[in-house]
């Protein structure tokens, strides 16, 4: 385990530590209490999420007694983990035992799991305290957390604005500091989209190198969970804890993920850095900008920055709004009014289990579930979903020959700033066109990280992402840091908590 | 293009039945129109070619992950059977099942 | 339905040649579920062996039961099946038994392919595949008389979603309802012999559905086939299948059509029905189970399996076979041995034969009497059961004190001599017996008559009344030569 007693610990990082590093090494030192740490974020959700809704529930009681048990071990003397005190905001996806986990849905309202994701147990293990769940587009299904059938969450920066999906609520609860640190899932960039447009840093492991166990799933072969996090340093700290080995997953890798903290110090020098054209391309101008400045301050740094064109990269969406929804069609056909969440009564189990689906599922759920009950059908398998898969192929054949030539991969996180709520939900192609960034590191498994670079014209944050191969995460993160110490101050949020 | 992959109203009506839904005719007829523009957009990997190329059903190249054949406890059933929506003699209670397994 | 009509002992009705498959499923004798660590338990309380896996809950994941990929290639490999890489699918189907409304199961690519099974008449049937896949929930339906038409309300009871099974594919070689019965028997006597499961059909641990279908004798074009569920039983497989070759028949013969269903047997009406829900074809949208990774069994695993497998009833029964010489056995030894090894008794037959014992009485012993109790049989002590049949063999006891010695040596164990001793059984010996026997002739001189003229079924008559005066005390064998003896 990391130990961050202090400076001079071994593995300790320099660099920006973050505030959720910050809290963890005052609980460890004992100069600040989880207790008062928890009450502190309690009122700064008071204060400010009623007009930003980023949380579905907070957990008042549990996150208190929880903080109790962690000022209990310092004060016996034992060692309450790296991140001590640290309350985190857990995306509504995620199971909590007996905390209501409703993936935003009215299909699970109420439903309370009997049981924790793995990543839950680390976070608790490593000493943090989930405070709240946060809010999510229905499923983790949407790029603007628009979609959530308990009401939108707004863009601190603007709260006329989105601020990204599906992890929007996440995002948000970092961003506006109602927690220090928030758990997302990205399977086509929900981790990623969110932080760039609410100015935090975002990060989606190599597939296979974080358990899903007790993630609800969406799509099985793209999801993986990740943390939203104020500075890279973190990002990388908490990753190290919920990564690894998990035999509850079969997906999960065996061998013992590399960790990255250590990473973080070694600069770019002699780096080769590939600005993706694919990447770029089509993003609005100050998007671009913030880009090609990065670019810019990387090869300051000292690394080797070339263009490099990655065509296979344009026929991701496609693919990926083929294989996600005919995965996720599948997995939510459990959702059927027998064993838990909502029944709508009817003569037959047939007519009971179409009328719950009917009513417990939004419009963006029921479109992605159509699609790829669709592209699964007799028919038409092979034109769409078998061709998807191969597609997946092609981009992740693309990416070796880019990675024979370059350590890492950088471009835009997405295309725009926030855009207002409700400006794009009736037309879903131009809504799904904000994953053109993100969704080939999902396709491939790879990991990308967004790191916020600064902002527009309106002063709205904008995202740059850094994509690495599989596994790659230690050098992701080394230039990552770099970018992160580049960067543009960003302005706080309109909206904030004090 | 449109029309090539077009989602009629009645193949959304097939597959709302496929994927146990229930849609009323305004919701089939928007639905259709929004269906079929998404697959107009996601067929364009259709006329790629992709001969000879295997398909990525997973991105790590995992094999043979199992567990040992051994007993771990079982959920509370009270626990579990609190979250049901019916429940009788330690069961889950359903309307009447109108078709056969296959 | 029309009137019977005479099959020939091929099975062929009339001009029609019935073709045959059948589609076994078996539960695996694991410890535990195939991809939860919930024990694997058939008769506890409801729900009580469920986990967030089996459970189907949001967020679960399948892990795979390494014991359950072994006895699948147990399985296989008996089968002569090619073991091969293999992936799982998702078979997408709703109804309340299934937690995931999928099962998890295997499609295009299966982990036993291209087997055979051999049948003690020497007939052969291929095996298309063996592979693996998850089981369903038990649904109760309530009201209606406990069936699904008229129910008012049905529980669901996950204790055996997600149990083990393999399904086992013939190719449609079989031609006859009698064919088809032995092989579901020779294929449960495998079954068991993998110790890969207890091929219960009664309790549903081996579940058995037939595809029928007929065509012109002598043509090789497959017919419209019917699936055929709800088989208990052997007994009740070979009525269905004889039920469905006639309906089939009778409608091709009228002009119909045979239409491509799936019948339920109807044990008491003795017919197949169709079922009642419109027959929309399934579209199961299979695709390979993203939660799961391949399964590729190395050659070393493979041969580990196969050595571990003992020897499988065919080869069992010919062991037997050969311990009465090279020439092939007669259809009552052959009945014996079949019966046998079905019962796991022939490791006391070779073990009896092998220290002296003549093989046909063992194994008439055997057949007979100890598999009548058949767990008692598995766990006699051989040593005592030989001493036995030494003792009849060497006349200490008679054919009725054996059976009567053997009765209680199932049941309480113990010494065959000793237990001779203290019920005062003792064969009688041969010069008693004559007296017997003459004073037997002497009472019954007109049947006495006839028997030397040549009614031999008069043998019965006097080798009872012996018995009987001798409380059977005589064997029975040693009066037959006696009584032949003295006719001359």
């Amino acid at each position: 385990m990391t130990g961050l007693g202090g400076p001079g610990a071994p593995g300790a990082p320099s660099g920006r530590p973050g505030p959720a590093l910050d809290i963890a090494r005052a609980v460890r030192a004992g100069s600040v209490s989880a207790l008062e740490t928890v009450e502190r974020y309690l009122g700064a959700i008071e204060e400010v999420d009623g007009e930003l809704h980023a949380f579905v529930s907070v957990l008042h009681e549990s996150a208190r007694r929880e903080a109790g048990a962690v000022d209990a071990k310092v004060a016996g003397g034992d060692d309450p983990g790296p991140l001590a005190g640290v309350p985190v905001a857990v995306k509504d996806n995620m199971c909590t035992r007996g905390i209501p986990t409703t993936c935003s849905s009215r299909i699970l309202e109420g439903w309370c799991p009997p049981y924790d994701a793995t990543v839950v147990q680390r976070l608790r293990a490593a000493g943090a305290i989930v405070i709240g769940k946060t809010n999510l587009d229905e499923f983790a299904m949407g790029s603007s957390t628009e979609n959530s059938a308990f009401g939108v969450t707004r863009n601190p920066h603007d709260p006329g604005r989105v601020p990204g999906g599906s992890s929007g609520g996440s995002a948000v609860a970092v961003a506006a500091g109602m927690a220090p640190l928030a758990l997302g899932s990205d399977t086509g960039g929900s981790i990623r989209q969110p932080a760039a447009l609410c100015g935090v840093v975002g990060m989606k492991p190599t597939y296979g190198t974080v358990s899903r166990y007790g993630l609800v799933a969406f799509a099985s072969s793209l999801d993986q969970i990740g943390p939203l996090t104020t500075t890279v340093t973190e990002s990388a700290v908490v990753f190290d804890v919920i990564g690894g080995q998990d035999p509850l997953d079969s997906t999960c890798l065996e061998r013992p993920v590399p960790r990255t903290v250590t990473a973080l110090d070694e600069g770019v020098e002699g780096l080769r850095v590939g600005v993706v054209r694919e990447l770029v391309e089509g993003v609005d101008a100050g998007v671009g900008g913030a880009v090609a400045a990065a670019a810019e301050a990387l090869a300051g740094a000292g690394a080797n920055v070339e263009e490099v064109s990655v065509p296979e990269l344009r026929h991701g969406l496609p693919a990926y709004y083929i294989v996600a929804p005919a995965e996720a069609s599948s997995n939510l056909s459990r959702y059927d009014g027998v064993r838990y969440g909502l029944r709508v009564e009817a003569d037959t189990a047939e007519a009971m289990n179409a009328a719950t689906r009917a009513a417990g599922f939004g419009p963006e759920v029921k479109r992605r579930i159509l699609l790829g009950t669709y592209a699964l059908s007799a028919g038409y398998y092979e034109a769409y979903y078998g061709q998807a898969q191969k597609v997946r192929t092609l981009i992740i054949d693309a990416l070796a020959a880019a990675y024979q030539r370059f350590d890492v991969l950088v471009g835009a996180t997405t295309p725009t700033t926030a855009f207002a709520i409700g400006a794009k939900v009736d037309d879903p192609w131009a809504m799904y066109l904000s994953d053109v960034c993100t969704v080939p590191s999902n396709l491939a498994g790879h990991p990308a990280i967004s790191i916020p670079f600064g902002s527009d014209g309106s002063g709205l944050p904008i995202g740059v992402q850094v994509l690495a191969p599989a596994l790659g995460e230690p050098v992701m993160f080394q230039v990552a840091a770099v970018v992160e110490s580049e960067a543009p101050v960003l302005a706080p949020p309109r909206v904030h908590a004090p | 293009m449109a029309a090539d992959h077009g989602l009629t109203r009645d193949d959304a009506a097939y597959v709302a039945r496929l994927a146990r839904i229930d849609l009323t005719d305004d919701e089939l007829d928007r639905y259709a129109v929004q269906l079929a523009g998404v697959i107009a957009h996601a067929a364009e990997i259709a006329a790629l070619d992709t001969e000879g190329v295997e398909p990525t059903a997973h991105p790590l190249p995992l094999r043979n992950v199992t567990r040992a054949d051994e007993p771990r406890p079982s959920l509370d059933r009270a626990e579990v059977l609190a979250q049901a929506p019916a429940v009788e003699d330690g069961r889950f209670s359903v309307p009447p099942i109108l078709g056969e397994a296959p | 339905m029309s009137g019977g009509r005479a099959k020939t002992q091929s099975g062929e009705t009339g001009g029609w040649e019935p073709v045959i498959g059948l589609e076994v499923h078996c539960e695996l004798k694991t410890q535990t579920k195939l991809f939860c660590s919930c024990r694997n338990a058939f008769g506890d309380p409801p729900n009580t062996n469920i986990c967030p896996v089996c459970l189907g809950l949001p967020g679960s994941l399948p892990v795979l039961n390494i014991r359950a990929v072994e006895y699948a290639m147990r399985i296989g490999l008996a089968l002569h099946c090619e073991i091969r890489p293999s992936v799982f699918h998702r078979k997408n189907y709703f109804y309340p038994d299934m937690p995931k409304d999928y099962q998890v199961s295997q499609y295009d690519a299966p982990i036993n392919v291209e087997g055979w099974l051999e049948l003690p008449d020497d007939s052969r049937v291929r095996i298309e595949r063996a592979h693996m896949e998850e089981d369903t929930g038990k649904t109760s339906h309530i009201g209606g008389g406990g069936r699904i038409h008229d129910a008012d309300h049905s529980l669901v009871d996950y204790n055996r979603a997600g149990v083990p099974l393999v399904e086992i594919v013939s190719k449609p070689d079989i031609r006859s309802s009698g064919q088809a019965r032995l092989y579901a028997s020779e294929l449960r006597g495998i079954l068991v012999a993998t110790g890969a499961s207890d091929g219960r059909m009664e309790e549903g641990s081996m579940r058995v559905d037939a595809n029928v279908s007929v065509r012109p004798a002598g043509t090789f074009e497959l017919g419209t086939r019917c699936e055929i569920k709800n088989l208990n039983s052997l007994r009740s497989l070979g009525r269905a299948i004889e039920y469905e070759i006639e309906r089939q028949v009778g409608l091709l013969e009228a002009g119909d059509k045979v239409i491509q269903q799936t019948r339920h047997w109807n044990e008491d009406e003795g017919v197949t029905v169709a079922l009642r829900s419109k027959e929309e074809a399934f579209d199961y949208r299979y695709f390979p189970e993203p939660d799961l990774v391949p399964v590729v069994p190395d050659a070393g695993w493979q041969s580990e399996v196969a050595a571990s497998l003992g020897p499988m009833p065919a080869e069992r029964r010919d062991k037997l076979a050969a311990l009465f010489g090279p020439e092939p056995v007669g259809r009552a030894v052959a009945d014996q041995i079949a019966t046998v090894v079905e019962h796991g008794l022939d490791g006391l037959v070779t073990a009896a034969a092998g220290a002296g014992i003549d093989p046909g009485r063992v194994l008439a012993r055997t057949a007979n009497e100890a598999a009548a109790e058949p767990e008692a049989a598995r766990r006699v002590d051989v040593a005592a059961f030989i001493a036995l049949m030494r003792m009849e063999q060497e006349g200490k006891l008679s054919a009725t004190q054996t059976k009567t010695v053997l009765g209680e040596l199932l049941e309480h164990g113990g010494d065959p001599a000793e237990i001779a001793r203290r019920r005062g059984l003792e064969a009688l010996d041969t010069g008693s017996l004559s007296v017997v026997v003459a004073e037997t002739i002497a009472a019954h001189p007109e049947e006495w008559q006839r028997f030397v003229d040549g009614e031999e079924k008069l043998m019965g008559f006097f080798t009872g009344h012996v018995m009987r005066a001798t409380a059977g005390q005589a064997d029975g064998k040693a009066v037959a030569a006696e009584l032949i003896r003295l006719r001359g």
